[in-house]
């Protein structure tokens, strides 16, 4: 089934990851999104920054087709996304579901290879094994057999991580990863982030704290319902630019970046 | 003394009777089916759905007689099986096109449909019809009139609703789990929920007749709320909530047909209600009895460390180690600290702290290196 898809032709190097145009998303009549560019070279690790309300969660379930689009295209790895869904993978917010769920670690991340096993079979031995290596990765996996709900913010996050892992994808999406999670974790993102960037993954991380985006990022794109700048970190991350993306309110920042520089 | 026996010799007789072993068995497999798909709306938080799709269903049971003339249970199953889905389709109609949320529109439903459910059911009472007799059984449900035939029923649809359940296990848990990443996969989640939600309305119908429409809702919640409290696995808890509905009915039919006048599909219900209490404080996993007995193990854990903390730094600020500190000077140190003389004297029978002098209070050799213990612990974490 899988051989005769688009994606599984080796992919041409100077296609763009994600290329999204004229992107408008509205809920009911306002507008969340407004005509919004933004492209990702592969193997880049890009940042989504903007204030609160600005779209960035909007704009990266408008690219997964988890939001209906109003107006604009989006494609990825030159192709609309249902051909190119197996290259795809998501890492949600770790609020958007409820912990309490009776489930173990384990089986939280081997639903990331439901898809792959098919209907009506069940993971067997070689999932549970992938699945055990996607733990490893991200230091969870004396938590395997443990059970969801006894799990800190950030061993939550950890788990949604390994179950992305283990779809093998080429192009990441992640909402937040950093949000309330513990130094370990935090830790143990940065990691996985340089992993996948050495494997020439590209990574596209909705991303809230505007002092570590030169840190962990090579790629930002600045967005306030419009797309303010979209570029490699070192060209569009200026402070124009944030100024224009969150007006006022960055003048604190702005002066602590001046103090560190 | 003979008197006794011939009343357990009858009883004997009615348990072995074949209308009870009908009537135990359709009420078994009711609460089997019922309990297991239950447990998919309660994790999908959907329990609400149960109760409007089963109170939905009267006027369908009431047109369906009204427009066919007929009694058979399978007719009359089919018309209720109708009336929910449009209420379904209702409700989701409310959602997308006004801004009411789906609890509301959940509530709108159910009353209008019950109430034009009851209307219906009045108009046929009054009808010059001696056929129309017995259909406000299915209000509060009739299992001791169950035939073989409506046994069948309940078989082959019980098996057909849980052989799908196990088809497509991990598409059900998965979507019931995180919908948005099954999505992101590629599942046509819009699909598998409304197949979900097929399979609960074909559970609530087919339990109308024995249980009724007022409280069938109950046998979607109960086993399934029951289930929760005693697992922390999906398919436990699956498992669990079908084995919990099962013992309600067979437990409920025994039992109604033991004691005279008692109904049976209430009876059910109470039975299965009754053990999702019990489940809530005393459930292995999430029991609130357990909950507040580690609270209570913990808050004096706790106040054990403090006392003996407390002792531990008031012999090094003044006095040495073999100084005595009253209880009071405890207290000043951790003004929340509950219940200073029984944590004293446990911890004397522990033998790390002694009474020096009357009311005066000192670590021993023993408390001492605990609480040097604690205190380094806390040191590390900071």
């Amino acid at each position: 089934m899988r051989h005769d898809r688009a994606g599984d032709s080796p992919l041409a190097e100077d296609v763009l990851a994600v290329e999204v145009s004229d992107l408008t998303v509205a809920y009911h009549t306002k507008p969340v999104l407004w005509d919004v560019d933004v492209t990702v070279p592969q193997g880049v690790l890009m940042a989504i920054v903007g204030p609160n309300g600005a779209g960035k969660t909007t704009l990266l379930k408008a690219i997964l087709g988890l939001v209906p689009i109003a107006a604009g295209q989006v494609l990825i790895f030159g192709r609309p996304l249902p051909e190119m869904r197996h290259l795809v993978s998501y890492v949600p917010q770790r609020g958007s579901v409820d912990w309490d769920y009776p489930t173990t670690v384990l089986d939280v991340v081997l639903m990331g290879l439901y898809r792959r096993v098919g209907w009506i079979r069940r993971p067997g031995h070689a999932e549970r094994e992938k699945a055990m290596e996607a733990l490893h990765l991200v230091g969870m996996a004396d938590f395997a057999k443990r059970q969801i709900s006894q799990l800190s913010g950030g061993q939550q996050q950890r788990v949604f991580l390994a179950r992305a892992l283990v779809q093998d994808a080429k192009l990441f999406f992640m909402d937040e990863p950093f949000q309330g999670v513990d130094a370990t974790t935090e830790r143990a993102i940065i990691q996985i982030l340089q992993r996948l960037r050495s494997e020439k993954k590209t990574v596209v991380v909705v991303h809230h704290d505007l002092q570590t985006v030169p840190e962990y990022f090579d790629w930002v794109t600045l967005i306030n319902v419009r797309r303010i700048a979209c570029g490699p970190v070192r060209e569009v991350f200026t402070e124009q630019n944030l100024r224009a993306a969150y007006g006022g309110r960055m003048a604190f920042f702005i002066e602590q970046r001046e103090e560190g520089c | 003394m003979s008197g006794a026996l011939e009343n357990v010799g009858s009883i004997w007789d009615l348990l072995t009777s074949p209308i009870l072993r009908t009537v135990a068995l359709g009420s078994g497999l009711l609460g089997a089916v019922s309990g297991a798909l239950g447990c998919f709306a309660l994790l999908r938080r959907q329990s609400l759905v149960g109760d409007a799709v089963s109170h939905a269903a009267l006027p369908g049971i009431a047109l369906a007689f009204l427009l066919t003339g007929t009694k058979s249970s399978f007719g009359l199953v089919l018309g209720a099986a109708l009336a929910g889905w449009v209420a379904m389709v209702f409700v989701l109609a409310i959602v997308r096109t006004t801004r009411l949320d789906e609890n509301t529109a959940l509530g709108i439903v159910l009353a209008t449909f019950f109430g034009f459910g009851l209307v219906l059911l009045t108009f046929i009472q009054r009808l010059p019809n001696a056929n129309q007799a017995g259909l406000d059984t299915y209000l509060f449900g009739q299992a001791a009139t169950m035939l073989h035939e409506d046994v069948l029923l309940l078989g082959a649809g019980g098996a057909l609703l849980l052989g799908l359940v196990v088809m497509f296990w991990k598409e059900f848990k998965l979507v019931s789990f995180d919908r948005e990443f099954a999505a992101t996969v590629g599942y046509p989640v819009q699909r598998i929920e409304l197949l979900l939600t097929l399979l609960l309305v074909a559970a609530i119908v087919l339990g109308l007749r024995t249980v009724g429409v007022v409280l069938m809702s109950a046998m979607i919640v109960a086993p399934a709320a029951a289930a929760r409290q005693w697992t922390h696995h999906t398919g436990m808890m699956v498992l669990l909530g079908a084995i919990f509905g099962c013992a309600a009915g067979v437990a409920g039919a025994v039992a109604s047909s033991v004691v005279p006048h008692l109904p049976t599909g209430p009876t059910i219900v109470l039975v299965a209600t009754s053990w999702a209490i019990v489940s809530l404080f005393v459930g292995a996993k999430r029991g609130i009895l357990w909950q507040w007995l580690r609270l209570r193990m913990l808050q004096k854990r706790l106040a054990e460390e403090a006392i003996l903390v407390g002792l531990y730094e008031l012999a090094q600020v003044h006095g040495g180690e073999r100084h005595g500190h009253t209880e009071g000077a405890l207290r000043a140190l951790s003004p929340n600290l509950l219940r200073v003389r029984r944590r004293l004297r446990e911890l004397e029978q522990r033998e790390l702290v002694e009474e020096t002098s009357r009311g005066a209070w000192a670590l021993t050799a023993k408390g001492q290196s605990q609480a040097q213990q604690i205190v380094e612990k806390a040191q590390e974490k900071r």
